[in-house]
């Protein structure tokens, strides 16, 4: 029959199509089919350098492999020599004359077992770039030889040729992988993460607590003490400050504080039975919130301290999550119960030009504005029942859903975008418990951060 | 007036008299005297009775301190003066007067009249009263926090919604009453009047869902006369769940209002 045939192709076309719309968002990833492979074979220590390498190459692995520019090449296929620095290549021997009266023997591919950078450039490895070196310790200092090798260009493969220098422990061996990682990465457009931090809630403790970690999960530290609940933290742009909501004092108010020493700031909270989810202006110097004063609930922006404290909407419903524009600093997006069940708005700094993001299906909530303040993060049920969250992109320009990060694997809330503009944090009852995990913006390399107690509503900043 | 026949017999008996006497010499005896005039012995005029008292009562006889009595007399005869004792004094012959004694107490009427006094008496016992319940002790059945536990119930919503509606408004009201008895019981203390939401709605959204709740609740007791400087209001958001199945039985459990005392 005729017909079938020809609605096949329109199908497949169609559906190319919806794909290709999918993954049009321009984060930087390059897709896979077109990123250079990379082999990154694991480094080794010399004395007590050796053993502070297993956490090295795990996080150099880790660096790499997350930056989603690469085609990692599996270590399994690796030559068994190793080079430690360019001096251990040795230029390829030409393979000896087939030995004459045996034209059938088959004479084997010659190989220099690793010594040789066509080792590593031709099948099974088939990289495009070697990283390699070595640590050692020296004068008391942890010290790392690091390079990069072109190997399409073996005349002349050096690309990267330095020394990193950090403390003798398990802290300065990731250190010294983190700035290794952040240079090669750097040279494909790719931003380190190293670095940045992720602040969030935890209860491990018996109540919920501000905490802050690494962006890849290590060295979480407690930030608050209060044995009461804490949560809702944001951060300062530059990443001196931290803002969150907290029932110690009874009802729930904001508190301001410093992360580095840990200290209370004092934010002035005005008369009300709620002041909460507070949020930095990218210029750091002030607040924006959400209020009961007068009726739940209304967004204020106040200054740094709580001073100076007027509201941005109208009172009509229960506005909150609000979130200034980082890249303009002169409109926001909240999340308001105004048309009925939670949806997702923006307006402009002064209240004026509001309008609904969100096409008010399901609920939306939890917006969170992209570095470049073209496009958010948020979480949104549509498609399943109230409270089955998922985690989507829209382009606020247009209003146009660009593509759905998660499919129902438990609930997916609270995104947050890493400076880079690439990554996300999320919270996700996935696994059970709510954990926080981090992926790229495309929904890719999921990688779960924590796992004591409940962790929830992650923040990525400096 | 002389009776004749009396005269005509005493004639008779003084001449046979004189004739007896002898008949000695006729010296003319001297003419007699005239007998004396006849002592006529008038009937003591019928001596009148004493008063008659008919009717001396009290009703009723037994009286609580504080109450009334009434005393009834009837006093018939030849009566000049009634009265009756206890400061009632001199009173008509017949009547009745209401009486409050404290103590028991014997009323004594007296007729008199010309025939004499004749005294009649009625006793009114008076009993003290029960004694009242004592009073009610200040120090009440539990503390704030028991009584609210078992007196003022929890309330509850719709999804996404904070108004008080159908069933809700009679949990209101019978709570109203409980709470205004706890508020008079001790009078320094405040309620808090906490909002809860079900764990579907994000974190942020539900702590002013809860404060909405919280305040709906509030304004409700209000109108029914509970004082508002002694309610507080305090949303939980979905930060203390009762349960925490994904069941909307369990949802509807946190979609509450739920009374604590306050600090």
């Amino acid at each position: 029959m005729k017909f079938p045939r020809l609605i096949f192709p329109a199908f497949a076309a169609g559906a190319m199509l919806l794909l290709a719309q999918q993954s049009t968002i321009d984060i930087g990833t390059i897709t896979k089919g077109e990123r250079p492979a990379i082999a990154l074979p694991d480094l080794r220590g010399s004395g007590e350098a050796q053993a502070f390498m297993g956490a090295f190459n795990q996080t150099l692995w880790a660096d790499i492999n997350g930056a989603g520019i690469f085609k990692m090449i599996p270590k399994t296929s690796y030559p068994t020599f190793v080079p430690q620095q360019p001096s251990d290549f040795q230029p390829p021997v030409a393979p000896a004359p087939a030995p004459r009266g045996r034209p059938n023997q088959m004479t084997a591919a010659p190989s220099g077992g690793g010594r040789w950078m066509q080792d590593w450039a031709t099948p099974p490895v088939s990289a495009n770039y070697l990283a390699f070196g070595y640590t050692a310790v020296q004068n008391g200092v942890l010290v790392l030889r690091g390079w990069l090798y072109d190997l399409r260009n073996p005349a002349s493969p050096q690309v990267i040729g330095k020394t990193y220098l950090g403390s003798v422990d398990e802290n300065g061996s990731r250190k010294v992988a983190h700035e290794f990682a952040a240079d090669i990465m750097a040279l494909f457009g790719g931003q380190s993460l190293a670095g940045t931090h992720i602040y969030f809630n935890s209860d491990r403790t018996g109540h919920k607590e501000i905490w802050m970690m690494d962006y890849d999960g290590k060295n979480q530290r407690q930030l608050t003490h209060f044995n009461s609940t804490s949560i809702e933290p944001a951060v300062s742009p530059d990443g001196s400050k931290v803002a969150f909501t907290s029932y110690v004092h009874g009802n729930p108010g904001i508190f301001v504080f410093s992360v580095d020493p840990v200290r209370d700031l004092r934010f002035y909270n005005q008369s009300a039975s709620v002041n909460s989810s507070p949020w930095f202006t990218p210029d750091g110097k002030q607040i924006v919130y959400s209020s009961s004063a007068g009726r739940c609930c209304r967004i204020f922006l106040s200054d740094l301290n709580g001073s100076g404290f007027r509201p941005i909407s109208s009172l009509s419903s229960i506005d909150t999550e609000p979130k200034v524009n980082p890249k303009t600093g002169s409109d926001l997006v909240f999340s308001s119960g105004r048309s009925g069940p939670e949806q997702v708005y923006r307006m402009n700094m002064d209240g004026a030009d509001l309008e609904r993001l969100t096409d008010g299906t399901g609920e939306a909530a939890n917006p969170a504005w992209h570095p470049d303040g073209q496009l958010i993060a948020f979480a949104w049920t549509r498609g399943f029942s109230a409270g089955a969250w998922n985690i989507f992109i829209m382009d606020v320009a247009s209003h146009r859903v660009m593509t759905q990060l998660t499919h129902g694997e438990g609930r997916n809330e609270h995104p947050s975008w890493a400076p880079d503009g690439k990554h996300l944090v999320f919270s996700s009852t996935r696994g059970g418990r709510s954990q926080i995990y981090s992926m790229l913006a495309d929904g890719h390399e999921v990688q779960q951060l924590t796992t004591v107690g409940h962790n929830e509503r992650p923040v990525w900043g400096k | 007036m002389f009776d004749k026949r009396k005269l005509m017999a005493l004639c008779m008996a003084a001449s046979l008299a004189m004739f007896a006497a002898g008949c000695k010499k006729k010296t003319p005896p001297p003419p007699p005297p005239p007998p004396p005039a006849p002592t006529e012995t008038r009937p003591e005029p019928a001596k009148p009775a004493a008063p008659t008292v008919a009717q001396f009562s009290a009703e009723p006889t037994t009286i609580q301190r504080g109450q009334s009595a009434t005393i009834r007399w009837e006093v018939s005869g030849n009566v000049t003066s009634v009265s009756i004792d206890n400061a009632i004094g001199t009173v008509q012959n017949t009547g009745n007067r209401r009486v409050f004694p404290t103590d028991s107490t014997t009323y004594t009427l007296t007729a008199s009249g010309p025939g004499g006094s004749t005294t009649a008496s009625a006793t009114i016992t008076v009993t003290a009263p029960p004694p009242p319940p004592p009073p009610p002790t200040t120090k009440p059945a539990g503390t704030v926090e028991q009584r609210l536990n078992t007196e003022v119930q929890d309330v509850y919503f719709d999804y996404d919604k904070s108004d008080v509606g159908g069933e809700a408004r009679d949990v209101l009201t019978r709570d109203a009453g409980a709470i205004k008895s706890i508020l008079a019981d001790f009078p320094n203390a405040s309620i808090v009047v906490e909002g809860h939401c079900d764990e579907r709605g994000s974190a942020e959204y539900n702590l002013g869902l809860g404060d909405r709740r919280a305040n709906s609740a509030k304004e409700f007791l209000t109108q029914l006369g509970v004082p508002a400087d002694r309610l507080k209001t305090i949303s939980y958001g979905k930060e203390r769940p009762q349960c925490t199945e994904a069941t909307e039985a369990c949802w509807q459990k946190n979609r509450r209002a739920h009374f604590s005392p306050g600090q």
